[in-house]
């Protein structure tokens, strides 16, 4: 049995790293989290521009969102800042990631004596002690039933469609077929093939809220004068073979294999059970992948065409590409050449077996080069943009 | 040898190039050989059977498109034969 070696958390879930999250619950304390984080070993800096004023359904994704990234298993303990005037508070956040039985503190700086350099010593205190806590736990043997993977493409050409996203698609198909669980965000790249994720829904309710899903999306973006349809595929894919937008977007829904469709997630919504999983997610690459940690996604795959570095505090980003010309010119941001199948005689096939051994490498503790470099990118889906862009000049 | 072309799945009526192949060129498919009719760019798609006018073009062992006219083995598929199916059909 294929297993990987993963830290236990108290109400299950097993982590392929053992961070401290040091988490801000509002834009305003984002350089204490930072000064904070620092000073604290294994500890990542979860920083952002929300958490005051946000109502309705940005309110609940940023929390949701929040809650998620320290609820992830790859989480040891988490510390949550807050300023003390803001709707999401520190609390809040702090509870609800309490329920998971990890070490949890939160706090606000106006509750401080001493200002922000006050904040930052108290934090750093409460963190350091966690850091510590931390070093006691050691890895154990588990089987994949117990992993989360993300799928996620970003910078596409033409070639990532026929080489690093069906390689994916394979590994996607062995976690589920392994009891594990996958993750297809980025909804507005399924439009043109619906009616085949319908097919390959568990059952007619869930193939209904796919339709409905998309349906609604085309609708809303028809009612301010624009159909999305309309526009895919673009001149740029047209030239470099695509010619249908279902063509189009089977190369992006390529990621998610072949597997049964078990539901639809919310945006950071934790998978209700295992086998693969579609998300709301409106497929801007950072977005996505902090929706997928904060769902409690350990690792996430993303493939690249044209290359990016982007990665996540939390979640591990191994990134996967076709292009010989990015995997050479971006050699140091790239963890999987797929582009051995133009260039030598490979199939797809053989990439997924080196992009398993990857994804089996990185649970077991081996660096991307996402982390070795640095890259700890967030951002938080919003969507009550709507009732403001209105006083858009190009909508007045 | 690098591969000139590829086949997503075994069910397709279509292969991917992955270089740019010439009009006549002779490509090996199964025991078979193929003739390149046309001129196939990089990412563009020939087809691997006949084809006719209304019948489904497969890739990825899913429906791609429908050919908006024959198409004979070893023709480069592009706009000018294939159609949204989707379009066409699901999205009405």
């Amino acid at each position: 049995m294929e297993e990987f070696m993963g830290y236990e958390r108290p109400k299950g879930g097993i982590g392929i790293r053992n961070k401290i999250a040091i988490i801000s619950s509002v834009v305003c304390v984002n350089h204490v989290v930072e000064q904070i984080s620092r000073k604290v070993e294994n500890s990542v800096a979860i920083t952002h521009p929300l958490g005051c004023g946000q109502f309705g359904p940005d309110f609940s994704y940023t929390l949701r969102t929040l809650v998620g990234l320290g609820k992830n298993p790859n989480v040891f303990g988490t510390v949550v800042v807050g300023l003390g005037c803001e709707n999401i508070t520190s609390k809040l956040i702090g509870k609800q990631i309490k329920r998971s039985k990890k070490p949890i503190e939160y706090f606000d700086v106006q509750d401080v004596q001493g200002g922000t350099n006050a904040a930052i010593q108290k934090g750093i205190t409460l963190g350091q002690k966690m850091a510590e806590e931390a070093k006691e736990l050691k890895r154990e043997p588990f089987d994949f039933s117990n992993l989360i993977l993300g799928l996620e493409c970003g910078g596409s050409d033409s070639i990532s469609g026929i080489t690093a996203n069906p390689a994916v698609g394979i590994v996607s198909d062995k976690v589920v077929e392994l009891g594990g669980t996958s993750i297809l965000p980025e909804f507005t790249e399924w439009v043109g093939t619906e009616h085949l994720l319908m097919e390959r829904a568990k059952s007619d309710k869930i193939a209904e809220k796919i339709k409905e899903t998309i349906d609604t999306f085309l609708n809303n973006t028809m009612k301010i004068g624009i159909d999305f349809r309309g526009i895919q595929p673009t001149p740029g894919n047209i030239e470099g073979g695509l010619t249908t937008i279902e063509e189009k977007s089977l190369g992006t829904i390529a990621k998610a294999g072949t597997a049964q469709i078990e539901g639809i997630l919310e945006y950071s919504e934790k998978p209700k059970g295992k086998g693969l999983w579609l998300m709301i997610e409106p497929g801007l690459d950072v977005e996505s992948m902090t929706g997928l940690a904060a769902a409690g996604a350990q690792i996430i795959v993303m493939t690249t065409g044209r290359g990016s570095p982007c990665g996540n505090p939390v979640a591990p980003v191994i990134k996967i590409c076709g292009n010989p010309k990015t995997c050479d010119w971006m050699a140091s941001n790239i963890d999987i050449d797929a582009s051995t199948i133009i260039t030598e005689d490979k199939k797809v096939e053989d990439v997924a077996i080196n992009l398993w051994e990857k994804v089996k490498k990185t649970c077991n503790g081996e660096k991307t080069y996402a982390e070795i470099l640095g890259f700890e990118d967030i951002a938080i889906w919003r969507s009550t943009a709507a009732p403001f862009s209105i006083f858009h000049e190009t909508l007045r | 040898m690098p591969n000139k072309f590829i086949i997503m799945h075994k069910g397709d009526n279509c292969a991917t190039s992955l270089e740019e192949i010439e009009q006549g060129d002779l490509l090996k498919f199964k025991d078979d050989s193929i003739t390149i009719k046309q001129k196939i760019p990089l990412g563009h798609k020939f087809a691997l059977n006949k084809i006719k006018k209304g019948e489904k073009i497969i890739k990825y062992g899913q429906i791609i498109g429908i050919a908006t006219e024959d198409i004979a083995i070893g023709d480069w598929i592009h706009t000018q034969n294939i159609t949204s199916h989707y379009l066409e059909e699901v999205a009405q």
